[in-house]
C-alpha cells in the first residue's frame, strides 16, 4: 500500500482497526494521529492498509499570523539576532526531536509583548545548536552586530542556545566595545512548552537591551520561579545546571542586577558602563589554537607536550584548589613557556582565585613561567587568551593582558 | 419515568484510576501522598498557550489563559526536579505499563505496538510543564453489562495532575506529590442507554480495575468523566465525578439539562429573541448605588451591559434544580475572572434598586419583553465577562453548546471550558517511544476477577457468600491471601475469624477510637500465630489489638503477661469453676444443667481471651454435673 504523510489510512491488524493522519517514523513502524490527537504506531507486517484520503496541501493561509505591530517612531530600535537554540525551537519531525529552525520574526510571534517595549528588527545569524558552535561564528556574530549598531540598533538581543552561550558572550565582551546594550538570552525548557522560560527571559532581555546598561551581558531566570532575570556580565557569567531555569549564575561576582518580570523593573547593583560612554570599536580576531587543558591526578605530562608539538599559541591550565598540576607536568610547562607559548593557570573549583604562591609546587609552578589566571573562569580565560593573541603583541604583553581585567573578567577583590 | 431510549440518550464513560507503582510515571519518586505541611520548598510560575506541531492553539487552552494566573506550587523531599519541569522525563515505567497492560487484557483490548507519549496541553497550571503526559496504550476493547456489551475504545496511560490546595483567583496554590502518578485512562463507546446503566457500567469497571490488585484505593484515587448527549442535544464532558453513586444523578440531570435548554430555545425562537451585539458602558448611571458590590468594583473598573431582546423571563429559567440559564451566562464569564453577573431576571436585588434598574433599561435601550445583562469589575475582565456572555446568550437561540463541565457535589455541573480538540495534543520528543511486542503481551497475567475470587474463597475456605465477598473486595485481601496461605485448615485460626477480624472488628474498633492505622500486617500476622498455637483463645484478639494499637512498636507474645492473657493452666480454673459451684449449690441443685448460662457469665469474666470459651463451657458443665449427682 502506497501512502505518503498527511494521508488518512486505515490500518487493520489482529482485529484492531485504526484510523489516522499518516506522520513521520524513525523506524519501520507506521505512525498515525488518530482524531483524538494521539499519535500511535503499528507495525506494517501482517496489517491491512487503505488509503482513505490523500494529503491536502497545505494552504497558505493554514497559519493566521498576528498582524505585525506598526513601528513605533517613540520606542527604541532592538534588533534580535538569532543564532538557534532553544529560545527559538520546535519539533523537528525528521528525528522526532526539538531543534532549532525559528527566525527572529518567530520570536515575535510567540512573545509579542516585547513589541511593546521596543520596536524589534530580526536578522538570523546563523541557525545552529549551540554545541555546533565553532569560534569563527564568535568573529561573524561581532561584525553582525556592530553592523546593526551601526545601522542605528539601540539595543541588540542575542538569541543564543544555552549550552555555549557563555563563550559567545565572553568573546563578544573582549571583541566590541560597545555604545549600546549587547544582551545574550536563551531558554532553558524549550519554546514549545506552555511552561517554557523563553518569554520571561526574552521580555526581561528586550527591557535591559532599552536600558542604560551599555555591557554585553547574559539575561536569563536568577530563579526557579518566574519572579525575576538577572543580569549577568558576559564574562563571569557560566551555566552551572543542565537542566534548571537558573542554570546561569554569576561566579566569583554578584550580577549586575535584576529585572523584575512582574513589574519590568531593572535594579542594579553593580557599577556598568553606561549607554554611550564608548564609541563603537570591533577588535574581533582571534586565534584559534588555543587550549584548555584538564588537570586530574594521574593525568600524562605528554598531554601538555601534545599542544607544545602541534603548534598551539597559548595553553590554559584548569588546575586543581589554588591552581596546581602534579610536580610531573611542571617541566613540561616551562618546556611551552621557554617556547613562547603562554600557560595560564585556573583553577577547577571555578570559584575564588588563583594563589600559586601557598606552597611548593604552586611555586614551582610560577617559577615554570606560568600566569596566575585570578578568578577568571577557565573558559573565559580561554577565550580572552583566543582574543589576546588575535589582538597580536609579545609575550609580555599577552602575560599583562591575561592578568589584569578587560572586561570584568577579574575582579579585584574577590566575592566572600 | 423519563424514557432515555425516547430522549436518544448517549452515555459514554472515561474513568481514571491512579496506579499503586513504586515510582511515577516519567520519573523514580515515590507515588506518596504528602500532607502538605510537609512541603519543604516553594515555586511559582506563569503559563502561556503553545501551537501545536500543526501550528493551531487549543480553544480551550487558549480560554485558561484568558487570566494570566500565578501558580503556586508545594514540593516535597519526595518529589524532584521532573516535577518542578527543571529536568526533562525519564523513560516511561515500566511497572505501570505492565499493570496497565494487565487492565488492557482484562477489557479483551490490543495494544498498539509502538507507544507514543504526548502532550496535552493544559494550562490551568495543575501541570507545571504546562501538558500532561499521555499515551494512547489501546482500543478495540469491551465490556459485558447487563444491557450488552459495552464497547471499550480507549485504554491510555497518562501522568496524574497536580492536587489544587487553594484558588486565590489570580494565583493557584498547587501540592506537587500528586504529580506524575500513573493513571490509566478507559474510554468506553457512547453504548451506554441510561442512568443506571452507567453506573454499572462504571462499577463493573471499577471492579476490573482493583482485580488487577495494583490500582491506588481511596477517595480521589479514581474519578469518573461521563459523556453525555439526548438527540438535537450535544456531547458535553462532566468530569470529576468522584463517588459512584453519584453518576447516575450526573446522567440524570446533564439530560434534564439539555432538554431543557432546548425547551428555552424553543420558546426563545418563538418570541423572536436575539442578541444585540454592543457592551454598553454604564458605569456612570452606578455612581451613587448603594450596592455594596457594585461600589467596590467601581473603585478600580466599571458596570458594562448588555441587551439581550426577547430574552426576559428566560435568563432566569431553570435548567437545572437551582441552575438557571443566567447561570451559565455568569460560568461563562466567571472564565475573565469577574465574580459573577447581574441580569434583569433577578432584579432589584444585591442593593440594586428599582430606579437604577429602570435607568438601566433606559440606557441600553431595553424593550418589554428584554433582558439585560450587566457586570461590575475591572475594565478588562468586566468586557472579557460580556463579550462571554454575548457569545453563550447566541448560543441559547441556536445550539446546546459542546463543552467540558465540572461536576458538582449535588449531581449538578457548572462550566469549565470547550471540549479539548486534537490540536492539544503534540508529542512529546523527550521521551523515546515504547515498542510492544506480541509476545511480550502474551506473558502478561490476566489477574483473577474479585467476583470470582470471591467464589473461590466461599468455595475453597468455607465462607459464606457475604463474608467472601467482603474480603474479597477489601483493602485487606493480600493480607488476608497471606495469613490464608499460612492458617489454611487451622483449628483455632479459621477463615472466618480472620475475615471478621479485619472487616468486622477492626472497623468497630476505629469508631470506637482507636488508632487502627498502627495496626500492621505483621501484627496481624503475630497474633493469629499465637491463636493458631492455643496459648490464646479468640477471645483475646480485640484485647491485643486494642492493645497494639497503642503501642504498635511492642512483640506481641512477650506482651501477653503485661495483657493479662497468660500464664493459666487448666488446674487453676479447674480449682475457680469447683468454688464457684461449690458456693451456689443450692443455686445450681434447683435450676439442675441451666445454671451453666448463668454461671458462665462469671466464669468467663474471669478467664475472657485466655482460654477459649468453648473450653470453659465445658468444664463448667462437667462440675455443675457433678455437684448435681452428689
Amino acid at each position: 500500500m502506497e501512502f505518503e504523510l498527511g494521508d488518512r489510512i486505515r490500518i487493520e491488524k489482529d482485529g484492531n482497526v485504526y484510523e489516522g493522519i499518516v506522520m513521520p517514523t524513525t523506524t519501520d513502524h507506521v505512525v498515525f494521529k488518530m482524531v483524538s490527537g494521539y499519535n500511535a504506531g503499528i507495525d506494517p507486517e501482517g496489517a491491512t492498509i487503505t488509503l482513505l484520503e490523500k494529503a491536502q496541501p497545505k494552504s497558505a493561509a493554514k497559519k493566521e499570523k498576528a498582524e505585525k505591530a506598526k513601528p513605533s517612531k517613540k520606542l527604541p530600535k532592538v534588533t534580535i539576532l538569532s543564532t538557534g537554540g532553544t529560545i527559538a525551537s520546535k519539533v523537528d519531525y525528521r528525528t522526532g526531536a526539538v531543534t532549532a529552525q525559528f527566525s527572529a520574526d518567530d520570536i515575535v510571534d510567540a512573545i509579542p509583548e516585547i513589541t511593546e517595549i521596543a520596536n524589534i528588527s530580526g536578522r538570523v545569524v546563523y541557525n545552529i545548536l549551540s554545541e555546533n558552535m565553532k569560534t569563527e561564528y564568535w568573529t561573524e556574530l561581532a561584525r553582525a552586530v556592530a553592523e546593526e549598531i551601526e545601522n542605528g540598533a539601540d539595543g541588540i538581543i542575542v538569541a543564543h542556545g544555552t549550552d555555549t552561550m557563555m563563550y559567545s558572550a565572553a568573546a563578544l565582551s573582549f571583541m566590541l566595545k560597545t555604545p549600546v546594550p549587547i544582551v545574550f538570552v536563551g531558554s532553558q525548557r524549550s519554546a514549545d512548552r506552555p511552561s517554557s522560560d523563553n518569554a520571561m527571559n526574552a521580555i526581561c532581555a528586550t527591557k535591559v537591551a532599552v536600558s542604560d546598561i551599555a555591557e554585553v551581558c547574559v539575561v536569563m531566570h536568577d530563579t526557579t520561579c518566574d519572579d525575576r532575570c538577572a543580569i549577568h556580565y558576559g564574562t563571569k557569567v557560566r551555566k552551572m545546571h543542565t537542566s534548571r531555569r537558573d542554570a546561569f549564575q554569576s561566579i566569583n561576582c554578584n550580577p549586575i542586577g535584576y529585572v523584575d518580570y512582574s513589574t519590568k523593573r531593572i535594579e542594579t547593583i553593580l557599577p556598568y558602563t553606561k549607554r554611550g560612554t564608548h564609541e563603537l570599536e570591533v577588535k574581533a580576531t582571534l586565534e584559534p589554537k588555543c587550549a584548555l587543558v584538564k588537570f586530574v591526578p594521574g593525568a600524562d605530562p605528554d598531554i601538555l607536550s601534545y599542544y607544545i608539538d602541534s603548534g598551539y599559541k597559548g595553553i590554559v591550565i584548569e588546575g586543581t584548589g589554588l591552581g596546581h598540576v602534579s610536580t610531573d607536568w611542571i617541566p613540561n610547562i616551562r618546556r611551552a613557556t621557554e617556547a613562547g607559548i603562554p600557560v595560564v593557570m585556573t583553577s577547577q573549583c571555578l570559584n575564588g582565585r588563583i594563589c600559586d604562591r601557598v606552597y611548593d609546587t604552586g611555586r614551582d609552578i610560577l617559577k615554570a613561567g606560568a600566569i596566575e589566571g585570578e578568578d577568571m573562569l577557565p573558559e573565559v580565560a580561554l577565550v580572552k587568551f583566543m582574543w589576546a593573541l588575535g589582538q597580536g603583541g609579545d609575550v609580555s604583553e599577552i602575560a599583562a593582558v591575561m592578568s589584569t581585567s578587560v572586561e570584568n573578567e577579574i575582579t579585584e577583590c574577590t566575592l566572600k | 419515568m423519563i424514557d432515555y431510549r425516547e430522549l436518544g440518550l448517549k452515555c459514554g464513560l472515561e474513568i481514571h484510576q491512579q496506579l499503586n507503582s513504586k515510582e511515577k510515571l516519567f520519573c523514580r519518586c515515590p507515588t506518596k501522598i504528602r500532607d502538605t505541611d510537609e512541603s519543604n520548598f516553594e515555586f511559582f510560575r506563569y503559563l502561556r498557550p503553545t501551537a501545536s506541531e500543526m501550528g493551531e492553539t487549543d480553544r480551550a487552552a487558549l480560554e485558561q489563559t484568558k487570566v494570566n494566573r500565578k501558580y503556586i506550587y508545594k514540593a516535597y523531599d519526595s518529589t524532584c526536579l521532573v516535577e518542578n519541569d527543571e529536568e526533562p522525563p525519564r523513560e516511561l515505567n515500566k511497572e505501570s505499563l505492565d499493570i496497565a497492560l494487565s487492565i488492557a487484557k482484562l477489557l479483551h483490548m490490543v495494544p498498539v505496538e509502538q507507544l507514543h507519549v504526548m502532550r496535552k496541553i493544559v494550562v490551568d497550571g495543575s501541570n507545571t510543564s504546562g501538558f500532561q503526559r499521555t499515551a494512547f496504550l489501546a482500543g478495540g476493547g469491551h465490556l459485558d453489562t447487563s444491557e450488552g456489551d459495552v464497547g471499550v475504545d480507549v485504554l491510555c496511560v497518562e501522568e496524574e495532575a497536580a492536587q489544587k490546595i487553594e484558588d486565590a483567583g489570580d494565583s493557584i496554590i498547587y501540592s506537587l506529590d500528586r504529580l506524575g502518578i500513573p493513571l490509566v485512562e478507559i474510554g468506553t463507546a457512547p453504548d451506554i442507554i441510561s442512568p443506571a446503566h452507567a453506573k454499572e457500567t462504571a462499577a463493573n469497571i471499577g471492579m476490573l480495575l482493583r482485580s488487577t490488585g495494583k490500582v491506588k484505593r481511596g477517595l480521589g484515587t479514581i474519578r469518573q468523566d461521563v459523556n453525555i448527549s439526548i438527540a438535537e442535544g450535544a456531547r458535553v464532558e462532566v468530569k470529576g465525578v468522584q463517588a459512584l453513586d453519584l453518576i447516575e444523578t450526573i446522567v440524570e440531570r446533564e439530560a434534564e439539562r439539555q432538554v431543557n435548554l432546548l425547551e428555552i430555545r424553543r420558546s426563545l425562537l418563538e418570541r423572536d429573541a436575539s442578541v444585540h451585539e454592543e457592551i454598553f458602558d454604564v458605569t456612570d448611571l452606578f455612581r451613587e448605588t448603594e450596592s455594596k458590590v457594585i461600589k467596590k468594583s467601581l473603585k478600580k473598573g466599571k458596570v458594562l451591559a448588555v441587551l439581550l431582546p426577547g430574552f426576559a423571563g428566560h435568563v432566569g429559567m431553570e435548567v437545572q434544580p437551582g441552575r438557571r440559564l443566567g447561570t451559565e451566562f455568569s460560568d461563562r464569564a466567571k472564565t475573565s475572572g469577574v465574580g459573577g453577573i447581574f441580569h434583569t431576571d433577578e432584579l432589584p436585588n444585591y442593593g440594586i434598586t428599582e430606579d437604577e434598574v429602570a435607568s438601566l433599561r433606559d440606557f441600553v435601550g431595553a424593550k418589554e419583553g428584554d433582558a439585560v445583562v450587566m457586570v461590575a469589575d475591572k475594565e478588562k475582565r468586566a468586557w472579557g465577562a460580556m463579550e462571554s456572555v454575548l457569545i453563550r446568550a447566541k448560543e441559547a437561540l441556536e445550539f446546546v453548546p459542546e463543552e467540558t463541565r465540572r461536576a458538582l457535589p449535588d449531581g449538578n455541573s457548572a462550566y469549565m471550558r470547550p471540549l479539548p480538540g486534537a490540536s492539544r495534543m503534540y508529542p512529546e520528543t523527550d521521551v523515546p517511544q515504547v515498542e510492544i511486542r506480541k509476545d511480550y503481551f502474551d506473558t502478561i497475567e490476566i489477574p483473577e476477577l474479585l467476583t470470582e475470587r470471591a467464589k473461590r474463597f466461599s468455595k475453597d475456605y468455607g465462607l459464606n457468600e457475604e463474608l467472601a465477598e467482603k474480603i474479597a473486595y477489601s483493602q485487606d485481601l493480600t493480607l488476608f491471601e497471606e495469613l490464608m496461605s499460612r492458617f489454611n485448615n487451622d483449628k483455632n485460626v479459621t477463615a472466618t475469624l480472620i475475615v471478621t477480624t479485619l472487616t468486622g472488628l477492626v472497623p468497630e474498633l476505629k469508631r470506637d477510637g482507636v488508632n487502627v492505622t498502627n495496626i500492621n500486617d505483621e501484627h496481624f500476622k503475630q497474633m493469629f500465630e499465637i491463636i493458631s498455637s492455643g496459648d490464646v483463645a479468640k477471645e483475646g484478639i480485640e484485647q491485643i489489638l486494642r492493645y497494639v494499637a497503642k503501642k504498635p512498636k511492642v512483640n506481641i507474645r512477650d506482651s501477653l503477661e503485661d495483657l493479662g492473657l497468660t500464664g493459666i493452666d487448666t488446674s487453676q480454673i479447674e480449682e475457680f469453676i469447683t468454688k464457684i459451684v461449690e458456693e451456689r449449690q443450692d443455686f445450681v441443685k434447683e435450676k439442675g444443667p441451666a445454671a451453666v448460662g448463668p454461671l458462665m457469665g462469671i466464669v468467663m469474666g474471669e478467664f475472657r481471651g485466655k482460654i477459649d470459651g468453648k473450653v470453659l463451657s465445658e468444664l463448667l458443665k462437667q462440675k455443675i454435673n457433678e455437684c448435681i449427682n452428689t
